[in-house]
């Protein structure tokens, strides 16, 4: 058990429990609040990982810019202080079960494939060392072109959302 | 290892984090005395604080002890916990970014083999600020508090576009992101050959230097930019239910803010704890180093605080069309020719 291991399951129960919290509380804005516990979890986890760069940029798109649009479009419709009665949507149930399949889905292959394989030692060495630049030298070599491929698909996803806006 | 001293990972650990307060505080209170109190009187044409301490130098710790013992009101209407906790978010944002700005060869808060992402991690972090200002305008339970903190949201996300391509530019002719390497590379840089002041990247990369001062102006919320906070629009913006201790850490925050933004200016483009004819790796820059650095943050918060007392405000749509219609498009040119003058030299 070393010190990542700890901080991992610290940072996990912190995750799971706003993660629990962010369907059951009361209020959209407590709500928004306890998201940002479970994507700075991610984060974390990220660095504990030492993958600082993908740390850098869950913060930067999901707190910074997920979880801010989603406060201020909040806010600009229904800032609404202390508690709200129904705030459950009715196909709750529906949510319930797909988060489970889900998770059984993700934990059986991910234990089915790396399951006993214990961390290669000489590998551990080697992975203390950040890796923002492998990361800009595979994103930007071996996966150029999907890469490409992703950013004209966000920018078509982008116009077209403008143009459904507008009323013109 | 520090200043040829041998010390445990605890006891480096415990002096790095009082490092980064010292690195927060010192420069805010430097700021506030040097430009808020002394600057802005003598460009107003009046003495400025004068009773405490010699030519009032020690204004500023008068004003902390008086916010310190007044009462810390929640309004009732509040939502308790959240109004609490917002300014400490804010106050936590501005250490947060100060972690991985160097002060010298060996004076960092974190090794740079194992976290490289700096300037994009500065970026990142600086983002979260915005939702402490949210949550306090909206915790307050009051109109002003929160027209205030929707026009600081908008703000604060239509310049965080700038700020960030602006440096776009520096990490493409740097070659990295990570502020040591930065600092590096312009003191190891070449002017057409002539290499006796390195190569400062406000040199090459003015236009990014001006959209980035432009965008940190914003991203404070100074003059020009200070609808936010605009007293004869919103009285005091997000901040306006908040007394004592709470209010002294919005303050705190705003000028700490100021200081780190002006020390990555600096870094990014007047290389930092760096200057012509020192040595880049001699022991004495760990103590020679913060002082340049310091000097340097000067430099930038005199402009920051100069433009603040010159000019009037915006207004909102000013403000937006300013931002998107121009310095973003400016900054993705400034971009484009970075990189192709990159391939050509």
């Amino acid at each position: 058990m070393v010190a990542q291991n700890i901080f991992f399951y610290v940072i996990a129960a912190v995750m799971a429990f706003s993660a629990i919290r962010v369907v059951t509380v009361k209020n959209v804005v407590h709500a928004a609040m306890y998201l940002v516990l479970v994507l700075a979890g991610v984060a974390a986890q990220y660095v504990l990982l030492a993958s600082e760069f993908l740390a850098a940029t869950q913060v930067l798109v999901y707190i910074g810019a997920i979880v801010v649009l989603v406060l201020f479009g909040v806010m600009l419709t229904r800032a609404k202080l202390g508690e709200d009665v129904n705030l459950t949507n009715d196909y709750w149930y529906v949510g319930a079960f797909t988060g489970v399949i889900l998770f059984v889905l993700l934990a059986v292959s991910l234990l089915d494939h790396f399951g006993d394989e214990p961390l290669d030692q000489a590998n551990a060495e080697t992975q203390i060392v950040g890796n923002t630049e492998q990361v800009s030298d595979a994103i930007f070599g071996t996966y150029v072109v999907p890469f490409e491929a992703v950013s004209v698909l966000l920018l078509a996803a982008l116009v077209g959302a403008i143009v459904l806006a507008r009323k013109d | 290892m520090m200043l040829g001293l041998e010390l445990a990972y605890w006891q480096e650990s415990i002096l790095r984090s009082l490092g980064v307060l010292a690195a927060v505080l010192l420069p805010a209170g430097t700021f506030v005395y040097v430009f808020l109190f002394k600057m802005v009187s003598f460009m107003q044409n009046r003495l400025g604080p004068m009773e405490a301490g010699p030519y009032g130098s020690m204004q500023l710790l008068a004003e902390v002890g008086k916010a310190l013992q007044k009462e810390d009101v929640v309004p009732d209407a509040a939502d308790r916990t959240l109004f609490k906790m917002a300014p400490y978010l804010v106050v936590a944002t501005v250490l947060l970014t100060y972690v991985v700005v160097p002060f010298g060869p060996d004076m960092v808060f974190i090794d740079n083999q194992v976290f490289g992402t700096g300037i994009f991690y500065v970026m990142a972090v600086s983002s979260i600020s915005v939702i402490g200002i949210i949550l306090a305008g909206w915790a307050s339970a009051s109109k002003y508090s929160l027209l205030g903190a929707l026009r600081a949201a908008g703000q604060l996300i239509a310049y965080e576009l700038p700020l960030v391509l602006s440096v776009v530019g520096v990490v493409i002719q740097a070659g990295t992101l990570d502020l040591q390497r930065i600092i590096v590379a312009q003191a190891t840089g070449e002017i057409f050959g002539w290499g006796a002041i390195g190569n400062p990247f406000i040199l090459t990369q003015f236009i990014g230097l001006l959209i980035f001062m432009i965008a940190m102006q914003a991203e404070l919320a100074q003059t020009p930019f200070d609808m936010p906070v605009a007293e004869s629009e919103v009285v005091g913006g997000y901040h306006v239910e908040y007394t004592g201790l709470r209010f002294l850490l919005f303050f705190i925050g705003e000028f700490a803010t100021a200081g780190a933004f002006s020390a990555i200016a600096a870094t990014l483009f007047l290389g930092g704890w760096w200057l012509p004819g020192l040595d880049l790796d001699a022991n004495y820059m760990n103590v020679v180093g913060p002082l340049v650095l310091l000097a340097k943050m000067m430099v930038f918060g005199g402009i920051i605080f100069f433009i603040r007392f010159t000019y009037p405000r915006l207004r909102e749509d000013q403000l937006q069309r300013f931002a998107w219609k121009f310095l973003i498009p400016l900054a993705l040119v400034n971009i484009t020719a970075t990189g192709i003058l990159k391939v050509v030299f």
